[in-house]
Protein backbone atom coordinates (compact mmCIF):
# COMPACT_ATOMS: atom_id res chain seq x y z
CA UNK A 1 0.00 0.00 0.00
CA UNK A 2 2.94 2.25 1.38
CA UNK A 3 4.69 1.83 -1.91
CA UNK A 4 1.54 2.32 -4.35
CA UNK A 5 1.08 5.55 -2.56
CA UNK A 6 5.00 6.86 -3.31
CA UNK A 7 4.78 5.21 -6.95
CA UNK A 8 1.71 7.68 -7.71
CA UNK A 9 3.26 10.46 -5.55
CA UNK A 10 6.28 10.42 -7.77
CA UNK A 11 4.44 10.09 -10.66
CA UNK A 12 1.81 12.92 -10.08
CA UNK A 13 5.20 15.16 -9.40
CA UNK A 14 6.59 14.16 -12.77
CA UNK A 15 3.30 15.39 -14.51
CA UNK A 16 3.67 18.17 -12.90
CA UNK A 17 6.77 19.01 -14.01
CA UNK A 18 6.55 17.60 -17.59
CA UNK A 19 3.39 19.88 -17.46
CA UNK A 20 5.09 22.96 -16.64
CA UNK A 21 7.99 22.50 -18.68
CA UNK A 22 5.66 21.89 -21.47
CA UNK A 23 3.93 25.17 -20.91
CA UNK A 24 7.18 27.47 -19.79
CA UNK A 25 10.65 25.64 -20.25
CA UNK A 26 10.14 24.70 -23.94
CA UNK A 27 10.81 27.37 -26.64
CA UNK A 28 8.19 29.35 -28.53
CA UNK A 29 7.47 27.52 -31.61
CA UNK A 30 8.35 29.76 -34.85
CA UNK A 31 5.15 29.95 -36.48
CA UNK A 32 2.59 27.95 -34.75
CA UNK A 33 3.67 30.26 -30.83
CA UNK A 34 2.32 28.80 -28.03
CA UNK A 35 -0.75 26.21 -29.68
CA UNK A 36 2.74 24.11 -30.21
CA UNK A 37 2.86 23.27 -26.80
CA UNK A 38 0.06 20.50 -27.33
CA UNK A 39 2.70 18.50 -29.46
CA UNK A 40 4.67 17.49 -25.98
CA UNK A 41 1.04 15.83 -25.04
CA UNK A 42 -0.06 14.43 -28.23
CA UNK A 43 2.67 13.24 -29.58
CA UNK A 44 3.02 11.57 -25.68
CA UNK A 45 -0.54 9.82 -25.71
CA UNK A 46 -0.07 8.22 -28.58
CA UNK A 47 3.41 6.82 -27.66
CA UNK A 48 1.87 5.67 -24.24
CA UNK A 49 -1.06 4.09 -27.06
CA UNK A 50 1.59 2.35 -29.26
CA UNK A 51 3.25 0.77 -25.99
CA UNK A 52 -0.57 -0.16 -24.09
CA UNK A 53 -1.75 -1.53 -27.50
CA UNK A 54 1.62 -3.76 -27.89
CA UNK A 55 1.40 -5.03 -24.52
CA UNK A 56 -2.27 -6.26 -25.10
CA UNK A 57 -0.97 -7.93 -28.06
CA UNK A 58 1.79 -9.63 -26.59
CA UNK A 59 -1.04 -10.70 -23.97
CA UNK A 60 -2.85 -12.01 -26.55
CA UNK A 61 -0.23 -14.03 -28.09
CA UNK A 62 0.71 -15.24 -24.71
CA UNK A 63 -3.33 -16.19 -23.90
CA UNK A 64 -3.41 -18.18 -27.40
CA UNK A 65 0.15 -19.97 -26.54
CA UNK A 66 -0.28 -20.80 -22.21
CA UNK A 67 -4.03 -20.74 -21.90
CA UNK A 68 -3.46 -18.77 -18.37
CA UNK A 69 -6.29 -16.17 -17.50
CA UNK A 70 -3.69 -13.81 -15.77
CA UNK A 71 -2.53 -13.24 -19.87
CA UNK A 72 -6.33 -12.24 -20.61
CA UNK A 73 -6.33 -9.73 -17.92
CA UNK A 74 -3.67 -7.85 -18.88
CA UNK A 75 -4.82 -8.18 -22.55
CA UNK A 76 -7.93 -6.14 -21.50
CA UNK A 77 -6.21 -3.63 -19.30
CA UNK A 78 -3.92 -3.04 -22.38
CA UNK A 79 -6.61 -2.48 -25.06
CA UNK A 80 -9.12 -0.21 -22.19
CA UNK A 81 -5.86 2.21 -21.13
CA UNK A 82 -4.61 2.18 -25.19
CA UNK A 83 -8.12 3.34 -26.29
CA UNK A 84 -8.30 5.85 -23.58
CA UNK A 85 -4.52 7.50 -24.99
CA UNK A 86 -5.99 7.27 -28.96
CA UNK A 87 -9.33 9.06 -27.20
CA UNK A 88 -7.01 11.46 -25.96
CA UNK A 89 -4.73 11.55 -29.11
CA UNK A 90 -8.11 11.91 -31.21
CA UNK A 91 -8.78 14.99 -29.05
CA UNK A 92 -5.82 16.85 -28.33
CA UNK A 93 -5.16 16.11 -32.77
CA UNK A 94 -8.17 18.19 -33.56
CA UNK A 95 -7.63 20.81 -31.46
CA UNK A 96 -4.21 21.36 -32.46
CA UNK A 97 -5.28 21.50 -36.31
CA UNK A 98 -8.56 23.69 -35.84
CA UNK A 99 -6.38 26.99 -35.49
CA UNK A 100 -3.17 25.85 -37.27
CA UNK A 101 -4.53 24.40 -40.55
CA UNK A 102 -7.94 25.14 -40.39
CA UNK A 103 -9.85 22.56 -40.19
CA UNK A 104 -10.83 19.71 -37.87
CA UNK A 105 -10.32 16.93 -39.45
CA UNK A 106 -9.34 15.58 -43.00
CA UNK A 107 -9.46 11.74 -43.98
CA UNK A 108 -5.79 11.58 -45.21
CA UNK A 109 -3.66 8.17 -44.47
CA UNK A 110 -2.69 8.92 -40.63
CA UNK A 111 -5.90 9.93 -39.32
CA UNK A 112 -8.03 7.47 -41.53
CA UNK A 113 -5.65 4.66 -39.53
CA UNK A 114 -5.63 5.82 -36.18
CA UNK A 115 -9.51 6.39 -36.12
CA UNK A 116 -9.58 3.29 -37.82
CA UNK A 117 -7.41 1.86 -34.72
CA UNK A 118 -9.75 3.02 -32.61
CA UNK A 119 -12.70 1.90 -33.75
CA UNK A 120 -11.07 -1.78 -34.01
CA UNK A 121 -10.18 -1.66 -30.42
CA UNK A 122 -13.80 -0.11 -29.12
CA UNK A 123 -14.65 -3.11 -30.93
CA UNK A 124 -12.63 -5.44 -28.94
CA UNK A 125 -14.05 -4.05 -26.14
CA UNK A 126 -17.86 -4.31 -27.56
CA UNK A 127 -17.13 -7.97 -28.41
CA UNK A 128 -16.16 -8.94 -24.95
CA UNK A 129 -18.93 -7.15 -23.19
CA UNK A 130 -21.57 -9.61 -25.91
CA UNK A 131 -19.44 -12.69 -25.27
CA UNK A 132 -20.82 -14.56 -21.72
CA UNK A 133 -18.66 -17.62 -21.36
CA UNK A 134 -14.81 -16.74 -19.77
CA UNK A 135 -12.97 -19.01 -21.42
CA UNK A 136 -14.81 -18.22 -25.05
CA UNK A 137 -14.58 -14.37 -24.32
CA UNK A 138 -10.46 -14.88 -23.59
CA UNK A 139 -9.50 -17.05 -26.31
CA UNK A 140 -12.17 -14.84 -28.79
CA UNK A 141 -10.72 -11.44 -27.88
CA UNK A 142 -7.33 -12.65 -28.11
CA UNK A 143 -7.77 -13.70 -31.79
CA UNK A 144 -9.48 -10.34 -32.81
CA UNK A 145 -6.65 -8.28 -30.56
CA UNK A 146 -3.98 -9.83 -33.02
CA UNK A 147 -5.87 -9.28 -36.11
CA UNK A 148 -6.45 -5.20 -34.86
CA UNK A 149 -3.30 -5.41 -34.07
CA UNK A 150 -2.47 -5.89 -37.74
CA UNK A 151 -3.25 -1.98 -38.18
CA UNK A 152 -0.54 -0.71 -35.76
CA UNK A 153 2.47 -0.78 -37.63
CA UNK A 154 -0.07 1.08 -40.73
CA UNK A 155 -0.43 3.68 -38.24
CA UNK A 156 2.74 3.92 -37.40
CA UNK A 157 3.80 4.47 -40.67
CA UNK A 158 1.53 6.49 -42.02
CA UNK A 159 2.90 9.87 -42.54
CA UNK A 160 6.52 8.08 -43.24
CA UNK A 161 4.90 6.26 -46.17
CA UNK A 162 2.49 8.41 -47.96
CA UNK A 163 2.44 12.18 -48.01
CA UNK A 164 -0.63 13.79 -45.51
CA UNK A 165 -2.09 16.49 -44.44
CA UNK A 166 -0.21 15.28 -40.91
CA UNK A 167 2.72 17.06 -40.84
CA UNK A 168 6.01 14.50 -41.65
CA UNK A 169 8.08 13.27 -38.72
CA UNK A 170 10.33 15.45 -37.24
CA UNK A 171 12.34 12.65 -35.30
CA UNK A 172 14.53 10.39 -37.80
CA UNK A 173 12.00 12.04 -39.92
CA UNK A 174 14.75 12.31 -42.95
CA UNK A 175 16.29 15.55 -44.43
CA UNK A 176 14.97 18.97 -42.42
CA UNK A 177 13.44 17.24 -39.49
CA UNK A 178 14.68 17.07 -36.03
CA UNK A 179 13.90 19.37 -33.13
CA UNK A 180 15.81 22.31 -31.06
CA UNK A 181 17.67 20.07 -28.28
CA UNK A 182 15.45 22.10 -25.58
CA UNK A 183 12.11 21.03 -27.15
CA UNK A 184 13.93 17.44 -27.30
CA UNK A 185 14.70 17.29 -23.45
CA UNK A 186 10.83 18.48 -22.60
CA UNK A 187 9.44 16.07 -25.16
CA UNK A 188 11.80 13.40 -23.77
CA UNK A 189 10.10 14.17 -20.40
CA UNK A 190 6.87 14.45 -21.60
CA UNK A 191 7.05 10.77 -23.46
CA UNK A 192 8.18 9.83 -20.10
CA UNK A 193 5.76 11.13 -17.67
CA UNK A 194 2.51 10.47 -19.67
CA UNK A 195 4.30 6.24 -20.27
CA UNK A 196 4.61 6.10 -16.00
CA UNK A 197 1.08 7.39 -15.86
CA UNK A 198 0.17 4.21 -18.81
CA UNK A 199 1.72 1.93 -16.73
CA UNK A 200 0.50 2.93 -13.62
CA UNK A 201 -3.51 2.76 -14.86
CA UNK A 202 -2.67 -0.65 -16.57
CA UNK A 203 -1.54 -2.25 -13.67
CA UNK A 204 -4.04 -1.19 -11.42
CA UNK A 205 -6.70 -2.32 -14.31
CA UNK A 206 -4.53 -5.63 -14.32
CA UNK A 207 -4.95 -5.82 -10.18
CA UNK A 208 -8.94 -5.03 -10.86
CA UNK A 209 -9.05 -7.88 -13.37
CA UNK A 210 -7.44 -10.57 -11.39
CA UNK A 211 -10.08 -9.32 -8.48
CA UNK A 212 -12.83 -9.49 -10.57
CA UNK A 213 -11.93 -13.24 -11.99
CA UNK A 214 -11.06 -14.25 -8.27
CA UNK A 215 -14.46 -12.75 -7.11
CA UNK A 216 -16.91 -14.26 -10.02
CA UNK A 217 -14.94 -17.81 -9.10
CA UNK A 218 -15.35 -17.35 -5.29
CA UNK A 219 -18.87 -16.86 -6.14
CA UNK A 220 -19.25 -20.02 -8.68
CA UNK A 221 -17.92 -21.82 -6.32
CA UNK A 222 -20.43 -20.47 -2.86
CA UNK A 223 -23.53 -20.76 -5.32
CA UNK A 224 -22.27 -24.46 -6.42
CA UNK A 225 -22.86 -25.64 -3.23
CA UNK A 226 -26.48 -24.19 -3.29
CA UNK A 227 -25.93 -21.60 -1.16
CA UNK A 228 -26.94 -18.01 -1.89
CA UNK A 229 -23.59 -15.50 -2.40
CA UNK A 230 -25.43 -12.70 -1.39
CA UNK A 231 -26.48 -13.77 2.26
CA UNK A 232 -24.33 -13.30 5.66
CA UNK A 233 -24.41 -16.50 6.96
CA UNK A 234 -21.87 -16.00 9.94
CA UNK A 235 -24.44 -13.43 11.19
CA UNK A 236 -27.40 -15.54 11.18
CA UNK A 237 -26.51 -18.95 13.04
CA UNK A 238 -30.22 -20.38 12.24
CA UNK A 239 -29.10 -20.58 8.26
CA UNK A 240 -25.55 -22.03 9.13
CA UNK A 241 -26.79 -25.58 9.50
CA UNK A 242 -27.64 -27.93 6.48
CA UNK A 243 -27.26 -25.08 4.00
CA UNK A 244 -28.04 -27.83 1.51
CA UNK B 1 -6.92 -37.01 -45.72
CA UNK B 2 -5.09 -33.91 -46.99
CA UNK B 3 -6.15 -30.00 -45.72
CA UNK B 4 -7.13 -29.70 -49.56
CA UNK B 5 -9.17 -32.72 -50.29
CA UNK B 6 -10.98 -32.39 -46.63
CA UNK B 7 -11.87 -28.23 -47.53
CA UNK B 8 -13.32 -29.80 -50.90
CA UNK B 9 -15.44 -32.10 -48.93
CA UNK B 10 -16.81 -29.04 -47.19
CA UNK B 11 -17.26 -27.00 -49.85
CA UNK B 12 -19.16 -29.23 -51.57
CA UNK B 13 -21.10 -29.37 -48.84
CA UNK B 14 -21.54 -25.91 -48.26
CA UNK B 15 -22.71 -25.66 -51.94
CA UNK B 16 -25.11 -28.28 -51.97
CA UNK B 17 -26.68 -26.75 -48.55
CA UNK B 18 -26.99 -23.47 -50.18
CA UNK B 19 -28.27 -24.27 -54.02
CA UNK B 20 -31.22 -26.43 -51.76
CA UNK B 21 -32.98 -22.99 -50.92
CA UNK B 22 -30.75 -20.40 -52.64
CA UNK B 23 -32.47 -18.32 -49.89
CA UNK B 24 -29.04 -16.21 -48.89
CA UNK B 25 -28.20 -15.69 -52.62
CA UNK B 26 -30.88 -14.32 -53.37
CA UNK B 27 -31.09 -12.38 -50.93
CA UNK B 28 -27.53 -10.73 -50.84
CA UNK B 29 -28.41 -9.72 -54.16
CA UNK B 30 -31.53 -7.94 -53.65
CA UNK B 31 -29.84 -6.29 -50.66
CA UNK B 32 -26.75 -5.08 -52.76
CA UNK B 33 -29.28 -3.98 -55.34
CA UNK B 34 -31.35 -2.18 -52.73
CA UNK B 35 -28.39 -0.20 -51.25
CA UNK B 36 -26.97 0.63 -54.81
CA UNK B 37 -30.54 2.00 -55.79
CA UNK B 38 -30.57 4.09 -52.34
CA UNK B 39 -27.07 5.36 -52.97
CA UNK B 40 -28.39 6.45 -56.17
CA UNK B 41 -30.98 9.40 -54.46
CA UNK B 42 -28.05 10.73 -52.73
CA UNK B 43 -26.27 12.16 -56.09
CA UNK B 44 -27.64 12.49 -59.87
CA UNK B 45 -25.54 10.42 -61.40
CA UNK B 46 -24.32 12.14 -64.56
CA UNK B 47 -21.39 10.66 -66.01
CA UNK B 48 -18.74 12.54 -64.36
CA UNK B 49 -19.66 11.75 -61.17
CA UNK B 50 -21.08 7.76 -62.11
CA UNK B 51 -16.75 7.85 -62.71
CA UNK B 52 -16.15 9.79 -59.53
CA UNK B 53 -18.42 7.89 -57.25
CA UNK B 54 -19.41 4.83 -58.77
CA UNK B 55 -16.66 2.64 -57.90
CA UNK B 56 -16.86 3.87 -54.02
CA UNK B 57 -20.43 2.71 -53.34
CA UNK B 58 -20.30 -0.45 -55.55
CA UNK B 59 -17.75 -2.00 -53.12
CA UNK B 60 -19.62 -0.33 -50.36
CA UNK B 61 -22.87 -2.29 -51.63
CA UNK B 62 -20.27 -5.42 -51.84
CA UNK B 63 -18.90 -4.88 -48.08
CA UNK B 64 -22.57 -4.46 -46.39
CA UNK B 65 -24.08 -7.14 -48.27
CA UNK B 66 -20.87 -9.72 -47.75
CA UNK B 67 -20.96 -8.96 -43.98
CA UNK B 68 -24.62 -9.33 -43.61
CA UNK B 69 -24.42 -12.73 -46.05
CA UNK B 70 -21.17 -14.46 -44.26
CA UNK B 71 -22.86 -14.45 -40.79
CA UNK B 72 -25.02 -17.76 -41.25
CA UNK B 73 -21.62 -19.16 -42.09
CA UNK B 74 -20.94 -19.92 -38.39
CA UNK B 75 -24.15 -19.32 -37.09
CA UNK B 76 -26.07 -21.81 -38.21
CA UNK B 77 -23.20 -24.18 -37.01
CA UNK B 78 -24.44 -23.50 -33.78
CA UNK B 79 -28.04 -24.79 -34.06
CA UNK B 80 -27.17 -28.46 -33.64
CA UNK B 81 -24.06 -27.97 -32.57
CA UNK B 82 -22.75 -29.48 -36.28
CA UNK B 83 -19.37 -27.32 -35.50
CA UNK B 84 -18.39 -30.27 -32.76
CA UNK B 85 -19.12 -32.39 -35.57
CA UNK B 86 -16.99 -31.10 -37.85
CA UNK B 87 -14.18 -30.93 -35.30
CA UNK B 88 -14.74 -34.17 -34.35
CA UNK B 89 -13.61 -35.39 -37.87
CA UNK B 90 -9.99 -36.26 -38.64
CA UNK B 91 -9.76 -33.17 -40.43
CA UNK B 92 -7.96 -30.38 -39.77
CA UNK B 93 -9.53 -26.74 -38.41
CA UNK B 94 -7.75 -25.03 -41.20
CA UNK B 95 -9.99 -27.22 -43.39
CA UNK B 96 -12.85 -26.86 -42.28
CA UNK B 97 -12.10 -23.08 -42.12
CA UNK B 98 -10.57 -23.40 -45.87
CA UNK B 99 -13.68 -24.76 -47.19
CA UNK B 100 -16.17 -22.11 -45.72
CA UNK B 101 -14.08 -19.31 -47.19
CA UNK B 102 -14.50 -20.78 -50.39
CA UNK B 103 -17.55 -21.32 -50.60
CA UNK B 104 -18.49 -17.94 -49.39
CA UNK B 105 -16.16 -16.72 -52.41
CA UNK B 106 -18.13 -18.85 -54.66
CA UNK B 107 -21.16 -17.42 -53.49
CA UNK B 108 -20.04 -13.17 -53.05
CA UNK B 109 -18.66 -14.14 -56.64
CA UNK B 110 -22.09 -14.89 -57.93
CA UNK B 111 -23.83 -12.29 -56.48
CA UNK B 112 -21.13 -9.29 -58.00
CA UNK B 113 -21.75 -11.19 -61.46
CA UNK B 114 -25.51 -10.20 -61.26
CA UNK B 115 -24.36 -7.37 -59.69
CA UNK B 116 -21.56 -5.60 -61.96
CA UNK B 117 -23.82 -5.35 -64.98
CA UNK B 118 -26.72 -3.95 -63.10
CA UNK B 119 -24.49 -1.65 -61.90
CA UNK B 120 -23.18 -0.53 -64.77
CA UNK B 121 -26.64 -0.20 -66.70
CA UNK B 122 -27.45 1.92 -63.88
CA UNK B 123 -24.81 4.40 -63.54
CA UNK B 124 -24.39 4.56 -67.18
CA UNK B 125 -20.54 2.97 -67.05
CA UNK B 126 -19.23 1.16 -70.08
CA UNK B 127 -17.65 -2.54 -69.26
CA UNK B 128 -16.01 -2.75 -72.54
CA UNK B 129 -12.43 -3.21 -72.88
CA UNK B 130 -12.33 -4.03 -68.65
CA UNK B 131 -13.86 -6.80 -68.13
CA UNK B 132 -10.99 -8.86 -67.28
CA UNK B 133 -8.54 -6.48 -65.11
CA UNK B 134 -11.97 -5.33 -63.58
CA UNK B 135 -12.34 -9.68 -62.93
CA UNK B 136 -9.29 -9.92 -61.68
CA UNK B 137 -9.86 -6.44 -58.57
CA UNK B 138 -13.08 -8.30 -58.35
CA UNK B 139 -11.57 -11.69 -57.21
CA UNK B 140 -8.79 -9.68 -55.07
CA UNK B 141 -11.09 -7.75 -53.24
CA UNK B 142 -13.79 -10.45 -52.72
CA UNK B 143 -11.29 -13.07 -51.56
CA UNK B 144 -10.19 -10.31 -48.95
CA UNK B 145 -13.81 -9.88 -47.66
CA UNK B 146 -14.15 -13.37 -47.24
CA UNK B 147 -10.85 -14.44 -45.72
CA UNK B 148 -12.03 -11.63 -43.35
CA UNK B 149 -16.11 -12.00 -43.11
CA UNK B 150 -15.34 -16.05 -41.97
CA UNK B 151 -12.93 -15.74 -39.71
CA UNK B 152 -15.05 -13.14 -37.78
CA UNK B 153 -18.63 -14.89 -38.38
CA UNK B 154 -16.67 -17.80 -36.50
CA UNK B 155 -15.99 -15.34 -33.63
CA UNK B 156 -19.02 -13.80 -33.54
CA UNK B 157 -20.91 -17.03 -33.82
CA UNK B 158 -20.28 -17.17 -29.73
CA UNK B 159 -21.59 -13.87 -28.92
CA UNK B 160 -25.22 -12.30 -28.49
CA UNK B 161 -26.42 -9.45 -31.38
CA UNK B 162 -24.21 -11.93 -33.65
CA UNK B 163 -25.55 -9.80 -36.95
CA UNK B 164 -24.70 -6.02 -35.24
CA UNK B 165 -21.80 -7.42 -33.98
CA UNK B 166 -20.04 -8.87 -37.14
CA UNK B 167 -20.41 -5.72 -39.49
CA UNK B 168 -19.09 -3.70 -36.12
CA UNK B 169 -16.01 -5.87 -36.29
CA UNK B 170 -15.39 -6.60 -39.89
CA UNK B 171 -15.88 -3.30 -41.44
CA UNK B 172 -13.26 -1.11 -39.80
CA UNK B 173 -10.91 -4.41 -40.70
CA UNK B 174 -11.60 -4.12 -44.04
CA UNK B 175 -11.05 -0.05 -44.74
CA UNK B 176 -7.84 -0.99 -46.26
CA UNK B 177 -9.44 -3.63 -48.62
CA UNK B 178 -12.27 -0.78 -49.38
CA UNK B 179 -10.00 1.88 -50.21
CA UNK B 180 -7.46 -0.24 -52.51
CA UNK B 181 -10.40 -1.77 -54.08
CA UNK B 182 -12.05 1.22 -55.06
CA UNK B 183 -8.80 3.04 -56.07
CA UNK B 184 -8.08 0.23 -58.60
CA UNK B 185 -11.77 0.16 -59.53
CA UNK B 186 -11.84 3.87 -60.05
CA UNK B 187 -8.54 3.90 -62.68
CA UNK B 188 -10.37 1.12 -64.36
CA UNK B 189 -13.56 3.47 -64.76
CA UNK B 190 -11.72 6.57 -65.52
CA UNK B 191 -11.62 7.85 -69.07
CA UNK B 192 -8.48 6.37 -69.70
CA UNK B 193 -8.79 3.20 -68.46
CA UNK B 194 -5.34 1.76 -66.14
CA UNK B 195 -4.37 -1.25 -64.01
CA UNK B 196 -2.86 0.68 -61.20
CA UNK B 197 -0.61 -1.89 -59.77
CA UNK B 198 0.20 -0.31 -56.15
CA UNK B 199 -2.95 -0.74 -54.96
CA UNK B 200 -3.33 -4.36 -56.91
CA UNK B 201 -0.06 -5.21 -55.10
CA UNK B 202 -1.70 -3.91 -51.69
CA UNK B 203 -4.98 -5.90 -52.38
CA UNK B 204 -2.91 -9.03 -52.85
CA UNK B 205 -0.47 -8.12 -49.55
CA UNK B 206 -3.81 -7.80 -47.56
CA UNK B 207 -4.89 -11.02 -48.70
CA UNK B 208 -2.50 -12.80 -48.33
CA UNK B 209 -1.63 -11.65 -44.87
CA UNK B 210 -4.94 -12.12 -43.23
CA UNK B 211 -5.09 -15.68 -44.92
CA UNK B 212 -1.68 -16.94 -42.92
CA UNK B 213 -3.41 -14.93 -40.19
CA UNK B 214 -6.31 -17.19 -40.34
CA UNK B 215 -4.24 -20.15 -40.96
CA UNK B 216 -2.05 -19.33 -37.79
CA UNK B 217 -5.17 -18.38 -35.36
CA UNK B 218 -8.08 -21.07 -37.19
CA UNK B 219 -7.04 -23.42 -34.20
CA UNK B 220 -8.31 -21.27 -31.39
CA UNK B 221 -11.35 -19.69 -33.61
CA UNK B 222 -13.18 -23.02 -34.34
CA UNK B 223 -12.16 -24.24 -30.64
CA UNK B 224 -15.32 -24.51 -28.15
Amino acid sequence: MKARFTITALVALLIFCAGYAALFIAPDEATMHAIQRIFYFHVASWNAMFCAFFVAFYASVAYLVTGKRKWDALGVSGVEVGVTCCTIGLITGPLWARPVWGIWWTWDAKLTSTFILWLLFIAYLLLRGLVEDPEKKASLSAVFAIFASLDIPLVYLANRLWRTQHPQPVIAGGDGSGLDPTMSKVLLLCLFAIFCVMILVLVDRYRLELLRNEAAELRYEIESRGLDATTDYAATPALQKGAQ
Amino acid sequence: MTTAKAAAIILAKELRLEFRTRELLTATVIFALVVVVLFSFAFDPTAAESRRYGPGLLWIAFLFAGSLMLNPSFAREQNNETLDALRMAPISSFAILLGKILANFIFMSLAELVLVPIFAVLYNLSLAGIVWRLILVLVLGTLGLTVTGTVFSAISAHARMRELLLPLLVLPLLTPLLIAAVESTASLFAEQPALDRTWLAFLAGFDIVFLTASWLLCDHLLEE
